[in-house]
């Protein structure tokens, strides 16, 4: 059961993505991109629906290719923990357009609720910090929240990381589109590329 | 240790082809796991000022920066030798489902000479699992076809949308030998 003093994940994303301008944001398999979605559809809106442990390094190539914009990955900590050691190559590139926003209810949700390696044992700002990320914070309340989603507009400060305690609860899933052909043209559209 | 190749001992031109064939095709991201055949071109590609040699800590991680890349605007190339093609094999499913360009140049081993028995598995089995992953592959074995085999691969992988892989021989390469 979920503790009092968690976050809501949906509040959470919604706060991040409330005022969100140009930001365009990357939603890790899993819940996260369900999250996304319920914060309401956007054309900058990167929805994925596999290559667990992908989202941040999707998120870096984006980062670089387009360093004015800010980058927004918003995903779980089991989707994380598989992609642990893009921490480290994100450290080494140091982006500062990056910002990562972790979903961290210690369990795989999509799977039947399994404990993950950050219940016990895995720090996740800990890893980050140590990966070159100074700017990790274990984030726990909304005010925490809302700070980071401002500062994920400095396109300059970054790369940060926000580990932020959610509650465990299973919510209605808000599906998003599954045809990831459009979602990129869509990306790549609405920041004014042409179709090849 | 020496190498057991065909060439000689002067330094190879092979690399700079493919340096000069990725600047042609404006290739600006380059995710790479060092491979001491791929050592020329990370150099050439980290003294670049159009290109960005990004070091990875797994090769799956490159598949899906270029797909980060590419919704950004921006091709790139990913560099590895032939046992991380294996670490890419879930990641690779982002190409056919996302269609961006996708072009990788693995250096081979566990072929031609090789001294290492525990290269051989995967470097045996790596065009198949390129194969079955719906990745085109294209090899170069001799230095002199590499120029035409990268502009092809280049020119599928950047214009077609055809994710293409290049195996870079051993035979090209040269085997590593640390056996008397």
């Amino acid at each position: 059961m979920s503790k009092a003093n968690l976050l809501d994940r949906r509040q959470v994303v919604s706060a991040l993505l409330a005022d969100r301008k140009d930001v365009v944001a990357i939603g890790g398999l899993g819940a996260s991109t369900n999250d996304m979605c319920a914060a309401g559809d956007h054309a900058r809106n990167f929805y994925l629906w596999g290559g667990m442990g992908g989202a941040a390094m999707i998120g870096l190539g984006l980062a670089l290719a387009q360093p004015k914009l800010p980058v927004l990955v918003i995903t779980g900590d089991g989707e994380m923990l598989m992609g642990m050691g893009s921490l480290a190559t994100i450290g080494l590139q140091m982006p500062p357009n990056l910002s990562i926003a972790v979903l961290d209810n210690e369990a795989y949700g999509e799977t039947g609720g399994q404990t993950s390696h950050t219940s016990a044992a895995a720090d996740l700002v800990g890893i980050a910090k140590s990966c070159g990320i100074a700017d990790s914070q274990a984030v726990t309340t909304m005010a925490e929240v809302e700070a980071f989603a401002k500062a994920v507009h400095d396109v300059s400060a970054g790369p940060r990381f926000a580990n932020v305690k959610i509650d465990s609860a299973s919510l209605e899933r808000i599906l998003p589109s599954r045809d990831g052909t459009y979602i990129l043209n869509r990306i790549r559209g609405d920041l004014g590329f042409q179709p090849i | 240790m020496h190498a057991r190749a065909d060439a000689a001992d002067t330094a190879p031109n092979w690399p700079d082809d493919i340096f000069a064939t990725l600047q042609r095709f404006d290739v600006r991201q380059v995710p790479y796991v060092p491979d001491a055949g791929h050592s020329r071109l990370i150099q050439c590609v980290l003294d670049s000022s159009t290109m960005r040699g990004i070091p990875l800590t797994t090769e799956e991680e490159g598949v899906a920066l270029l797909a980060g890349a590419w919704a950004g605007g921006q091709r790139g190339v990913l560099l590895m030798q032939s046992s991380g093609v294996g670490n890419c094999i879930n990641m690779l499913s982002l190409i056919p489902i996302l269609r961006f360009p996708f072009l990788t140049l693995v250096t081979m081993r566990g072929e031609w000479g090789e001294f290492n028995p525990w290269q051989v598995p995967m470097g045996s089995t790596t065009q198949g699992v390129f194969e079955l992953s719906g990745v085109k592959v294209l090899r170069a074995s001799n230095a002199a076809e590499v120029p035409a085999v990268l502009e092809a691969a280049a020119a599928q992988a950047y214009n077609a949308l055809t994710p293409t892989a290049v195996l870079l021989s051993q035979r090209l390469i040269g085997a590593k030998v640390f056996t008397k």
